[in-house]
């Protein structure tokens, strides 16, 4: 929505610029599994060249169906899309040789080194000799992977996997690189390195990145541009701080003894008076917007207690994404994210 | 083009290079066929006896049949690397690469054709230890190789095809189970044709795997049936493009599926 509503104050001429500066392009995405599971109901996004860009979302939402027709792995019953201009349905061939790819499973070949992943890799993108050895040598220098060489990669941790996968992703030097969940399952101290590798592909080398992940803090650190994505749309995109910025004043958070009627906490509320806005409950949980938090506190405990409703604790936050989450698809994200892994 | 060649063999090379860091997988692939070459031959030894078997030896008789058996049985289990390969993703990894899918599936048929060559050899060379002899020759040991690679490839080909569509180990047993030793039985392995009920002489000619035996059986005759060998090898040859074909093709509904 970002660059579509700015481009149409273009001129034609920069209008052309602006396009031909576009990393992936999509109009109206539409995936139905057999079966007639809607994945994708209609997606639109432009990515800058350039940039990072997350798509974040709760499992399911339809993240990895984006990444696998972007990638053409999976063909669209809809729309269209494009990689660098090619056209992923028409051209896939085109699309391959500008695409890294990290999928969200680890995609190593687990019998063989690291070393051997890496060439055979090179090779399907037709690289040979001693400029591919200088590749595979370099990569496995910056991912400190070195000392796995020459060990079998079934051998290595998780995080020297995950490493390794996107290694692969970048022994040709593509223009865009697709990261599917690069950090689930990674333990904290991994995580925070592939944040500052990630971080790097994008700032040093000017690769496009587009990622997806169910965290949000992930999105919020890492990328230009948010699309946030539910039951197979998007329902908001823009910067981090843009999305933010949305949400007028503070988050309050209260959190009640016992589950109390949702009329009951509304009607004792209603006497402040347009104080919070934005009020949702979730059983015995109670989330609020208000201009002030640190003032508003007092006055909303002091209104439940004399409404005989018992808190146990209250919080006040500055806006985060999950507030935006909560804000634009009507429930928390943790909770989403339970009921997802559930289903 | 050269890309493409380069690919292939590079893609052979990962298969081979698997096969040689697991012991256990190479002993099994020589030591089966060697137990059912002795255990077979020692069971029927005495069908040479029977009216209407021309040649002298049992083990003679059956070591083609046994190489042929053996080629099945290992083929069948192709699909397995591509199962694995599906849940590991490495399957999607090259998917998504430039790389062609022909190349994808050739580079591991030439691999199982490796194999079925070297349990072949090491049938043969066992038979030959325990006494078999071939009177038509190193051209007719050469013909029967031919044969088994082709029958051996087609079949994995057809393995590989399913495994791409069912995308489940336990597809690949159903099949092994349920095609390979009926289709075995019904063929000159074991016993002549001629020694068969009507009913299966009828469905041996029609089934391959009795092609590559009755070409196998050239080993046992001084002056070789080239009409029947052309035929037999020209027919095993477009089941194995047909087979190949297929399992190209299983690969878009593979994708239709993710």
């Amino acid at each position: 929505m970002d660059t579509i509503s700015s481009l149409s104050q273009l001129s034609p001429k920069t209008t052309i610029d602006a396009i031909s500066r576009l990393a992936v392009q999509t109009e109206g995405l539409v995936k139905t599994y057999p079966g007639g599971v809607q994945a994708l109901k209609g997606v639109s996004i432009n990515v800058r060249q350039g940039s990072v860009f997350a798509f974040l979302g709760p499992n399911g939402a339809g993240k990895s169906t984006m990444v696998k027709i972007l990638t053409t792995l999976s063909r669209p019953n809809g729309g269209r899309a494009s990689i660098m201009r090619y056209d992923v349905v028409k051209e896939p061939g085109r699309v391959r040789r500008v695409i890294g790819v990290v999928a969200q499973k680890s995609a190593v070949d687990l019998e063989a080194t690291a070393a051997e992943n890496l060439t055979l890799q090179g090779q399907l993108y037709g690289l040979s000799g001693a400029g591919l050895r200088r590749c595979v040598n370099s990569l496995l220098e910056r991912f400190n992977l070195m000392d796995a060489r020459n060990r079998i990669a079934r051998t290595l941790s998780g995080g020297m996997q995950r490493k390794l996968d996107v290694a692969m992703g970048l022994i040709h030097q593509p223009q865009v690189l697709f990261l599917d969940e690069p950090t689930t399952g990674l333990d904290p101290e991994a995580r925070a390195d592939m944040w500052r590798e990630i971080a790097r592909l994008s700032g040093e080398d000017g690769l496009t990145v587009v990622l997806t992940t169910h965290y949000l803090e992930e999105a919020d650190h890492l990328a230009q541009h948010v699309a946030i994505i539910d039951h197979g749309e998007i329902v908001v995109e823009g910067t981090p701080e843009r999305l933010k910025a949305e949400l007028r004043g503070d988050a309050i958070q209260v959190e009640l003894a016992s589950a109390f009627p949702e009329s009951d906490i509304r009607a004792a509320l209603n006497s402040l008076d347009g104080m919070l806005r934005e009020i949702a409950i979730d059983g015995r949980v109670l989330r609020a917007r208000v201009d002030s938090g640190a003032s508003a506190i007092p006055t909303v405990l002091t209104t439940l207690d004399s409404a005989n409703i018992r808190v146990l604790t209250a919080t006040v936050a500055r806006p985060s994404l999950d507030d935006v989450y909560l804000r634009y698809t009507g429930r928390a994200y943790s909770q989403a994210e339970n009921k997802e892994v559930i289903r | 083009m050269s890309i493409a060649l380069a690919n292939t063999a590079q893609i052979t090379a990962r298969y081979v290079r698997a096969f040689l860091r697991q012991p256990y997988y190479i002993i099994g692939t020589l030591v089966q066929p060697v137990i059912w070459l002795l255990l077979f031959g020692q069971l029927f030894q005495r069908a040479a006896e029977l009216p209407g078997f021309s040649s002298g030896s049992y083990i003679s008789f059956i070591t083609p049949g046994i190489i042929v058996m053996s080629a099945m049985l290992s083929a069948g289990w192709s699909g397995t690397s591509y199962v694995i390969d599906m849940e590991r993703g490495v399957m999607n990894r090259f998917l998504v690469s430039p790389v062609r899918r022909s190349v994808l599936i050739g580079g591991q048929l030439i691999y199982q054709a490796g194999m079925v060559l070297l349990q072949s050899l090491t049938i043969l060379g066992l038979g030959l230890l325990v006494g078999a002899r071939f009177s038509g020759g190193i051209v007719s040991i050469l013909i029967l190789l031919v044969g088994t690679i082709l029958l051996g490839t087609a079949f994995a080909a057809f393995s590989n095809a399913l495994a791409l569509l069912l995308r489940k180990q336990e597809s690949l047993i159903a099949l092994n189970v349920t095609l390979v030793l009926p289709l075995t039985f019904l063929s000159a392995t074991f016993l002549p044709v001629n020694l068969m009920p009507e009913w299966m002489q009828v469905v041996a000619r029609f089934n391959p795997v009795n092609w590559a035996v009755e070409i196998g059986s050239q080993t046992l005759r001084s002056n070789i049936d080239w009409s029947l060998v052309g035929v037999h090898l020209a027919w095993l040859l477009v089941l194995m493009l047909v087979c190949a074909w297929l399992s190209i093709r299983a690969f878009r509904a593979y994708q239709r599926s993710v």
